[in-house]
This record gives structure tokens, sequence and C-alpha cells, in this order.
């Protein structure tokens, strides 16, 4: 851990240079990267290769004294050997920092020239994301991944941070973000995380005014690291997503004891972050549903909610859902009901039922769902509020979401929606995400996105 | 019971380094003197010591083997649960004497309520970490447990209580009275004040169980594993 990395060369350089770019291979890593940024960026790029020359007519250049002006960032992905010597070249050229994507470190049998570059990194205050790893995804300013742009399902810009041991994860998980229209801030490959490791990173995001919500997909922890990284995701004043894999090899465990035999390593992670409020996810479909929703509601909620459906069955399944999360749906006063059924249109008023799931039928209006979340938003019986919008009624207009969207910023009150997502459906949800209103498209979705909230406060 | 002095401490942490463990008597010692309530109890290594002892303390009595070689005391027959009388102390100490190992037996009060686990582990990733949960000997069928990074602040004892699945069972359940939240807590700050104090020394801790009633929380048996020899 790193106290005084300054890490805008790494996120938002204003000029690259990409070493080891070959000049007769053009599927080699360091080409993916160069061709990407120089056609697709609007960043400035440089080749670097010992053998200079000419690449498709930009220069080529042999060492980092020749490039006329600084880059801001190296991204490296030469042979292992070779790592230490060009990581010398930044530094003494006054390089803001690297990504090394280059494998061949600890991760097979090279523990000690890891050890190398990372001593160098921190004597010179020099911070480089890896090695092995896909580094930096920043959308709309750069990307270091060695994957072909048009392979890659690339996130707008957008309020997550997200930070993964894994790179093959964190590309699936741009799929995933995508899909529910989740953008990001900056996404980041650590790799083998010789030098900058998570809680670097949480430190930047916590600090990035562009990041909402912080994400982390980790494998496992050094030696008293989960303490300090769980202590500052406490102390990051914004939510903390965690998913994490796998049960790492910590330690022998103490023969005789029941404490070591129950507290194994994934008893103690989970409960750590449960007691520093930090999120955690179990997969990826509820990562992304928590940082859909935490990236709009970043308070936390007991968790007491108000559904409201046009259709019964929906707000049934939504109902078991909900409690099976430990979640509440209370029974509405008869008060609150009676408030509710007054702003209901002649049609629905007669058959809608009011007690928790809100079922305004089939027949309902733009104008009975204003009336129900106006009169729920203002109440205290609930503190979250779940819509259930299968938009088969015709009195159900394109503009619904807009509208809604004013009666919740009147309340404050969390509002979390489900929509079928499907292309005809499109322009009735852009009215919600548009208007910072999370989307689900699924029951259960919309569930983790309230789950989400309550999930969020140190237990 | 007087506090350990510094050097008795230390000669304490090096035997059990090299046995394994540190006996009960003096884990039970080191609890108390960190104000973890703890059993009435005396150590006895005749049959007269034990008979005061259990004067002293009342009939019926708990016996338990005291031998750096058995940790395991209840698989090998090494706990006398229901001691009633003299004669029944004389019968249990001929038993417990042909355990191996032999150098002793704990002679305790006979407690009743709620049975608990406190445990305390160093965890790689996170250092020092508090278990608590429901206990007794089926406490690995159950699973009931949560953990806490240590030290615990009150607010954490309230918190592990709801977390558990059987958390009624301590806030009150059918007749049964709620145990002592205030004890309760008292118990587990002390302990984990001692966690923390003796961190470096130790492995993993089992105090189990930890009988609670409406009016009190004390620890009815300790297993002290100390860190091994680096």
């Amino acid at each position: 851990m790193i106290d005084a990395f300054d890490f805008r060369p790494l996120v938002k350089p204003r000029r690259i240079a990409v070493v080891g770019v070959s000049l007769t291979n053009d599927r080699h890593p360091a080409n993916v990267i160069y061709n990407k940024i120089r056609l697709r960026y609007p960043v400035p790029v440089h080749a670097v290769n010992p053998r200079g020359g000419r690449y498709l007519r930009d220069p080529v250049y042999a060492n980092f004294e020749e490039i006329p002006e600084t880059p801001d960032l190296a991204v490296i992905a030469v042979r292992a050997e070779s790592v230490p010597e060009v990581l010398a070249q930044c530094i003494r050229r006054g390089v803001g920092g690297a990504v090394i994507v280059s494998g061949g470190f600890a991760e097979s049998g090279r523990p000690d020239l890891q050890e190398r570059i990372a001593s160098m990194g921190r004597e010179a205050g020099f911070p480089f994301i890896g090695p092995n790893c896909l580094g930096v995804y920043a959308p709309g300013r750069f990307d270091t991944f060695f994957l072909p742009g048009e392979r890659l399902v690339r996130p707008e810009p957008g309020g997550v941070g997200f930070v993964s041991q894994s790179g093959g994860v964190l590309v699936d998980q741009m799929v995933k973000f995508s899909a529910q229209g989740l953008g990001l801030s900056l996404a980041v490959s650590i790799g083998n995380k010789a030098l900058v490791r998570e809680i670097d990173l949480l430190r930047h995001f916590a600090a990035d005014p562009e990041t909402r919500v912080i994400a982390f997909y980790v494998e496992g922890f050094g030696r008293n690291e989960g303490r300090a990284f769980v202590e500052a995701a406490a102390a990051a004043g914004k939510p903390v997503v965690v998913l994490k894999a796998g049960k790492t090899a910590a330690g022998r465990r103490a023969v005789g004891s029941h404490t070591a035999s129950l507290a194994g390593d994934h008893r103690v992670f989970s409960d750590a972050l449960a007691q520093f409020g930090i999120v955690e996810a179990h997969d990826e479909f509820e990562l992304t549903c928590f940082c859909e929703s935490l990236s709009h509601y970043p308070r936390a909620i007991e968790g007491r909610v108000g559904v409201v459906t046009v259709s019964g069955g929906h707000g049934a399944l939504a109902t078991d859902i909900l409690s099976g999360l430990g979640l509440e749906v209370p029974a509405l006063s008869a008060a609150l009901q009676a408030e509710i059924r007054e702003g209901l249109g002649a049609n629905v008023r007669p058959i809608a039922s009011l007690g928790n799931p809100v079922d305004l039928t089939g027949s309902s209006t733009d104008e009975d769902f204003l009336a129900a979340l106006s009169a729920l938003g203002k109440s205290s019986e609930v503190d979250c509020i779940l819509l259930l919008l299968l938009p088969y009624s015709p009195g159900i207009s394109a503009d619904l979401g807009a509208r809604l969207s004013e009666v919740h910023r009147q309340s404050g009150k969390p509002l979390v929606a489900y929509v079928p997502h499907v292309e005809k459906y499109r322009i009735l949800i852009e009215g919600f995400e548009l208007n910072r209103i999370p989307v689900a498209s699924s029951v259960d979705g919309a569930a983790f996105m309230v789950e989400a909230m309550r999930r969020c406060r140190p237990c | 019971m007087p506090a350990m002095l510094d050097g008795e401490r230390e000669q304490l942490w090096e035997r059990a380094r090299a046995d394994g463990w540190i006996p009960e008597p003096e884990a039970l010692r080191l609890l108390e003197a960190a104000g973890v309530p703890v059993v009435r109890h005396g150590f006895a290594r005749s049959l007269e010591e034990a008979q005061a002892a259990a004067r002293r303390i009342g009939f019926p009595v708990v016996a338990k083997v005291v031998s750096p070689a058995i940790l395991h005391k209840s698989d090998v027959g090494g706990v006398e649960t229901a001691v009633a009388d003299p004669a029944g102390l004389s019968a249990a100490w001929t038993r417990l004497s042909r355990l191996e190992g032999f150098t002793g037996a704990l002679i305790a009060e006979r407690l009743a309520g709620l049975e608990l686990i406190f445990g305390a582990k160093i965890d790689a990733q996170f250092g020092p970490v508090i278990l608590f949960g429901l206990g007794g000997t089926a406490v690995e069928i159950y699973r009931d447990v949560v953990t806490r990074l240590a030290p615990l602040r009150e607010r954490d004892v309230a918190s592990m209580v709801c977390c558990l699945r059987g958390a009624r069972l301590l806030t009150g359940f059918r007749g049964c009275a709620a145990v002592s939240l205030p004890k309760l807590t008292a118990a587990l700050l002390a302990f984990s004040r001692l966690v923390m104090e003796i961190a470096e020394r130790i492995e993993a801790i089992d105090l189990n169980p930890v009988f609670c009633t409406a009016e009190r929380c004390v620890v009815a048996d300790a297993r002290i594993l100390p860190a091994p020899i680096p």
C-alpha cells in the first residue's frame, strides 16, 4: 500500500507510449493496444521498440529518450526479463506511471523478478498496474486491453469504478454492466498487483468525483491486508461492493480448535464485509444489480418495501423474493390505503387492492401510478418503493418514467422499477433511466436492487 | 485469585508452545485475570484436594481430567459431569486417574443455562477475529456462529446476537428467560480485550461452553492454542 501515488497519469494520461510494438507481427499485444489508441481515442500515442524504424508510416522510437515529448503513461508489453530496463527508462524520462501487461512474474515462478520491479516502483514513487494484467479501461479516453475493440462490449462513461484481480472477469462484467445500461468511470484489471493494489485504487475512487460506487472482484488479500481494506472502504464515503471468489489458502488450520474450523476464510471475509457496511455480492448478477442501485441511491434503508404492480401474480412473486431476502413488505394502514384510493381513477378505484402489494390492475393509467407513488412517497410506513411495470395496458404512456421521476424527486424515497427489457419498451425504460431511476430486467433483479440499499450499512 | 506475575506468564507460554496448548487451570486463570467470568473451580492433584475443592464449591460438581496428552477430554471419558457426593467423587477420581498423562483434575461448579461459544483466531487476511454463537458439543453440526474483527465494540455484540439463526434462544423463547445482554456484552468485550493483548502469542481460542442465563455469563471450559514457533 502506497500513500502518495499520483494516479492522474494512469487514469487521465495526456500522452501514451506503447512499448514492445512489433514491426513484423500485427497481432502482438502491443500492436493491438497501439492501433486501438491510435485509431479510436483522442490521446496521442507513440510506439517504442529498441530496434526503432517505422510501423505503418509512424515512427518507432528505440527508447524513451527519443520521444519528443514525455508521455504520462507507458503501456509495457515486452518479455518479463526486459521489463526492469523499460521501467528504469520510464523513471529516468519522468513518465508518470505504467501498465505492465507482460506475464512471466510471480504467476509463473518468478517472484524475484516481480519483487524487483515492485521495489523499483516503490523507491521512485512510480505507480504501475500489473504485471500480468489487461490494465485500464477509461471509457471515451483510452484503454490498454490487448483485445481488439470490436471484440469488446464497451460500457459508456458512468459512475462505477471497478477493480478486478481477473482480466477475464473484468471483460465479462463489462458485458453485464452494458446490458444493464450501467456506465463506468474507470475499470482496472490489476493482475498480480505487485505495486498498486485494491486499497490504493479504493482510495483513488473515494476521492474521484466521477465515481459513485466502487466495485471489486477479489480472489484474496495478502497478510492482514483484508483488515486495512475494510477499514478504508468504511471510510470511503461511497458504497463499496465486493464479489469474492474462491477460498484462499490462508495458512494452516489449528488442529483441535472449533473456532479455527468454524471461522474459515470465507466466513471471516463475509462477516468482515458486513461488519464494515461493505455490500457483498455473491455472483455477477448481484454485482450488476447492486452497482446499478447504489449508483443511484447511496444511502442505506431499513428495508420496508411498498410494492406497486399491475399484476397480482408479479406482486406475489416479488413479495416472496423480498421476504426471502429478509426484507419486509408491511401491510399498509387503513388511512394510507384510503389516501391512495382517493387518488385513483374511477375505473380502478373499485377493483384495486391496496394492502401491499398495491395492485393497480391492468386497467390502470399513468395517473393511478402517480397517485399511488405520491402517497407512498410521503408515508413513513415504507422506506423504498418497488414498481412492477408490465406495460401491456394501453393506459400506460411512454412518459410514465419521466412523470414518476418527478414524484420520486419530491419525496426522495428510493424507487426501483421492473420493466421487461425488450426493444419495444426501450422508450419507457429510458424514461426511467435517463431520469435516474434504476430499471431491472427481472423481478429478482429488482429485489436485489432493493436489497443492496439495505446491505450498505454496518451490521 | 491473584494476577499472574510476568515471569510466571512467560513460563506458561513457553510450556504451552511445547505442549500445543495451555493447561485448563492456567487458561481459566488467564481469563479470570483479564476480567472474563469463569466457573468456580479448583485444581486438585490428589483426591484429598479434590474433596476439599468440592466441599468449598458445593456438590454437585463436575470433574475434568487435566493432562498434557489429552486435548479432547470428553472423547476419552475425561469429563464427569454429575458428581453428586464425596463417594461419587472418589469413584470419578479413580476413573480419571487411569487416563493418559493424568496430572490431576479440575473440580468445578455444575452450571446450567444456554450453552454458547466464544472463540478467537488469528486470520491471515484480517488478523485477530472473534467468533460467537451457539455452543456445546454440537457446535460444528449446527454451525450457528458469526465472526467480527477484533477488537469488538459494544454495538458489535448486539449485531452478532441478531445475526444468529437461533437469536431467539438468546432473546427469550417459550418461557426461557432471555440471557442478560449486559453480562454477555461485558464478558465478550473482556474476552476481546484479552485477545488483542495476546494476539501475537495465540493461534486460536475456544471457550465452549460459556453458560449464559438472565443473571450471568460464565466460561466453563477453555482451550487456548498458542501460535506455532516461527
